[in-house]
């Protein structure tokens, strides 16, 4: 699963539970085929070649086109997806992967282990443009044993190996010998998945059909569309006119605009949590935040209740931690920071910040205890976040100042150049636990995550470990104890984990939430024929 | 005639290079590259992936090799290809939107010229009537509303409450089963409420133009002459006055060839309408270098030629131009 700085809040990943409506499935019909199933993208995508796409839109439509070797299921656990089976060795160092049988292109060429091996030799060349290459070069050894086996050495144990082969297979008889990057299957994708791309309008719309051929079986909905509508509040009143049926809502729209007796009647509401979370990082490299103290002060002084009522309307939950609280490798016995204007002042005044002169404001040796929080534009939660943290921390003598500034400014001049104190971001991942990136403290290079500068010896030595070791029940030891020393560290101030809020016309039915979100069964979701509003 | 022509068009090359030069350098020094977009805040991408990434789009090269290889390329009419991530012809990418924009353009220059001119001649001719201050408070309404705002209230009304307009898009979804005359009414039907909020506010502009300089025309000596020699009230504006009063016109018209080609982000955003605006929006966040120099040249050369055929135009339709 892709790691990505979340711009918008992401939607559809994980459940928490089900507090949404279920549509009481009175009639047990069997699913049936046909209609059409619209939803809507704010961008254009970029390129269907999955080795060198990165925007949300075109990977929404590559999960329907092309397969991975695995996947996650419903319960986020990694199964077969084009691999039937896979076997580790003794020494973790070997994968070796059984594919499936009869699986076909959408060309109608058979789909073998060269393919596989053409894609991750496509991941590591130097000369394809692609930002996924970082955990096929971990690999040693690539071999197609057979049409049907393919086996990967790795030169050490790399947990997140098994996840990274959920990356799409690309069709090597399409894609052999040439430019990748003036291949047509960037507008024209050939893959083995679930749907079939049909057509795209520039600029406007682009439509999958349903995949006859698909080893799981023909998909139920015969047609997807994906229009291009770069406005939400467009978007939203497509939804209302009939002209979308799936959409992300914003907390507002869920729970103010939504409960019109139209809308309940045309659409089912979902909430579920999402696999991101926001936080208030401080900068290390500064003196005021090398005392841990003052963090935990601020940490006492924010009220996340409030942040998340104020901001989210409630749909959310106080982060604790860099992990989804319903994961497995949540650790919910952390050290919490509960609101205690009181205890934040008496830490305060324990690492020396009192108001000596009487302005309300705290000092030390002359200083005033002010910073500036920057945060990028274009993101309305996190600018109001700002806004209520600054209230709170007046109230303990703590002066803000906030700075919202333009995404490419904001990374080149604040975040990679360390000239920033404190600044209120995202991070949205999967149920992949490695956190290496961000922050083990040989991250700490210009553009690289760990840029708030966290360095802790224990940290380090348990992240390379994590990433080490295959066993569950022992990964989740190690990364218990990174979740307490991060807590009591406070490097951020963990802030709270959205909701994602997504809405489905009633007419669709077979829509299960779990703990990956509703739609991950997508390909069976179908519509009773009555109800059917397309009929071509 | 011809010396002139050959003058100013000749005239106007150290001006484009003028134009390329400094948009060029005004777009590298915004912060970020287009490498960005896609490295940045990745975890799954590191440094030497960057780095890769750069040396391919010769942006490790100085800013003057990187304008001189550009420019090697323009003079051959290559545009280059987009950084975007599709990496597809620029001029191809400017082919798709371009017909999109200039027809609603179009469409919306014809619906004002048809509204703004009758409105300003009738306010000229009945200066201070009712008809004249409603029609002022009516055009300036238009100019001062935020089109966004009047398209998310039609879109409201229309689209969502009555359901008689398309709330945005130019297609239907089953538009390609439709027979070609319904495929015609269907995007006139998904064409009316964005052509509307874009006249509705170039209306104000048009219509004070034009009763200005019907209002100037009026008291001129000549419409007198014309009066005491017995014409009727009708012959006199619409003939005699109306003629002189459109001149100006004609320079506005030259000056709006430019913006045939440039969209408005916001209306092209809220109404989804695939069009040059957004392109070139999307190209300055992505810092999509070829893609907006491409949309720059254009524009300029756009720009120079609407100015030139407004030079000769004029001189073509005033014999007092003509002969000083």
């Amino acid at each position: 699963m892709r790691f990505i700085l979340f711009f918008l809040l992401s939607l559809l990943a994980g459940c928490e539970q089900q507090q949404a409506i279920i549509p009481a499935e009175g009639d047990a019909a069997k699913p049936v085929h046909g209609d059409t199933f619209i939803e809507a993208s704010i961008g254009e995508p970029n390129n269907l070649l999955p080795v060198l796409s990165s925007d949300s839109a075109s990977s929404d439509i590559n999960r329907l086109v092309y397969n991975g070797l695995i996947r996650y299921d419903k319960n986020l656990q990694l199964e077969g997806e084009l691999a039937e089976s896979w076997e580790i060795s003794e020494d973790n160092l070997t994968f070796t992967f059984h594919l499936r049988r009869n699986v076909t292109w959408h060309d109608g060429a058979p789909f073998t282990s060269d393919d596989v091996l053409f894609t991750y030799e496509l991941y590591i060349n130097p000369e394809v443009p692609t930002s996924y290459a970082e955990d096929f070069l971990q690999v040693a050894k690539a071999e197609a044993v057979d049409p049907y086996t393919f086996r990967v050495t790795y030169e050490k144990p790399y947990a997140p190996a098994l996840e990274s082969w959920g990356t799409s297979i690309h069709p090597k008889h399409l894609l052999e010998n040439q430019d990748i990057t003036k291949s047509p299957l960037s507008r024209r994708p050939v893959g083995t998945g679930p749907y079939k791309f049909f057509k795209w309008d520039a600029g406007e719309k682009l439509e999958l059909l349903a995949n006859p051929d698909y080893f799981e079986g023909q998909p139920n909905i015969h047609r997807v569309v994906y229009r291009v509508i770069p406005d939400s509040s467009t978007q939203f009143l497509e939804l209302q006119s009939g002209g979308l049926d799936f959409m992300g809502l914003t907390p507002i729209q869920y729970q103010t605009q939504t409960d019109t007796p139209a809308f309940t009647r045309n659409f089912n509401k979902y909430r579920y949590l999402s696999f991101s979370y926001t936080y208030l990082g401080f900068n290390l490299t500064k003196p005021l935040f090398q005392d841990k103290r003052v963090r935990q002060a601020i940490s006492h002084a924010i009220n996340k209740q409030e942040l998340i009522d104020g901001v989210l309307l409630g749909l959310g939950q106080a982060a604790t931690g860099p992990y989804k609280p319903d994961t497995w490798v949540y650790n919910a016995n952390v050290k919490r920071y509960p609101y205690n204007p009181e205890l934040s002042r008496s830490l305060l005044a324990e690492a020396g910040w009192t108001d000596s002169d009487g302005d309300g404001v705290l000092d030390k040796d002359g200083q005033k205890l002010a910073f500036t929080i920057v945060t990028n534009q274009g993101n309305d939660l996190r600018s109001k976040t700002a806004e209520i943290i600054q209230r709170r921390l007046k109230e303990v003598g703590i002066v803000i100042e906030i700075r919202v500034v333009e995404w490419a400014t904001f990374l080149k001049e604040f975040i990679f150049t360390g000239s920033f104190d404190a600044t209120i971001l995202g991070w949205s991942g999967g149920p992949e636990p490695d956190q290496f990136n961000i922050w083990h403290s040989s991250k700490t290079a210009p553009r690289e995550l760990n840029f708030v500068k966290f360095s802790n010896p224990e940290i380090d030595e348990l992240l390379e470990k994590g990433r080490r070791t295959f066993a569950q029940a022992e990964r989740k030891q190690i990364y218990d104890r990174f979740q307490e020393i991060l807590a009591e560290e406070q490097p951020y101030t963990f802030l709270y984990v959205a909701e994602a809020l997504p809405a489905v016309a009633k007419r669709f039915r077979g829509i299960e939430p779990s703990p990956a979100g509703i739609t991950y069964n997508f390909i069976k979701w179908w519509v009773p024929k009555s109800e059917q509003k397309y009929t071509r | 005639m011809l010396v002139y022509l050959t003058k100013r068009l000749v005239m106007m090359i150290p001006l484009l290079i003028g134009i390329t030069l400094i948009s060029f350098v005004v777009i590298h020094l915004a912060p970020g590259e287009p490498t960005d977009m896609q490295t940045d805040l990745n975890p799954k991408s590191s440094i030497e992936m960057r780095d890769r990434l750069r040396e391919r789009y010769n942006l490790d090269k100085p800013l003057y090799v990187q304008y001189g290889l550009w420019m090697k390329q323009i003079v051959t009419l290559d545009f280059g290809d987009s950084f975007a991530q599709d990496n597809r012809p620029v001029l191809e990418k400017i082919g798709e939107r371009m017909p999109i924009t200039i027809l609603i353009n179009v469409l919306s220059i014809v619906v004002i010229l048809a509204v703004a001119v009758p409105i300003g001649i009738l306010s000229a001719v009945r200066r201070n009537s009712l008809f004249d201050r409603g029609t002022t408070i009516f055009v300036f309404l238009g100019f001062a509303m935020p089109s966004f705002w009047l398209a998310l209230l039609l879109m409201d009304y229309f689209g969502v409450r009555l359901g008689v307009f398309p709330v945005a898009g130019l297609k239907s979804i089953g538009y390609d089963y439709l027979s070609p005359v319904r495929q015609f009414w269907d995007i006139v039907h998904h064409l009316i409420m964005p052509v509307f909020v874009s006249a509705f506010g170039g209306l104000a502009g048009f219509s004070r133009y034009m009763r200005s300089n019907m209002l100037e025309v009026i008291r001129q000596d000549y419409i007198l002459t014309a009066r005491a020699k017995g014409l009727s009230e009708r012959v006199v504006i619409y003939k005699h006055a109306l003629r002189n009063a459109l001149l100006p016109v004609i320079t506005i018209l030259g000056l709006s060839v430019p913006g045939l080609i440039g969209g408005s982000v916001i209306f092209e955003t809220i109404f989804a309408i695939p069009g040059m605006g957004k392109l070139f929006y999307d190209g300055v966040l992505m810092r999509d270098y070829p893609l907006i120099m491409g949309i720059l040249v254009i524009g300029a050369v756009l720009t120079l030629i609407g100015n030139l055929l407004a030079d000769i135009s004029y001189a073509m339709a005033d014999p007092r131009i003509r002969k000083g």
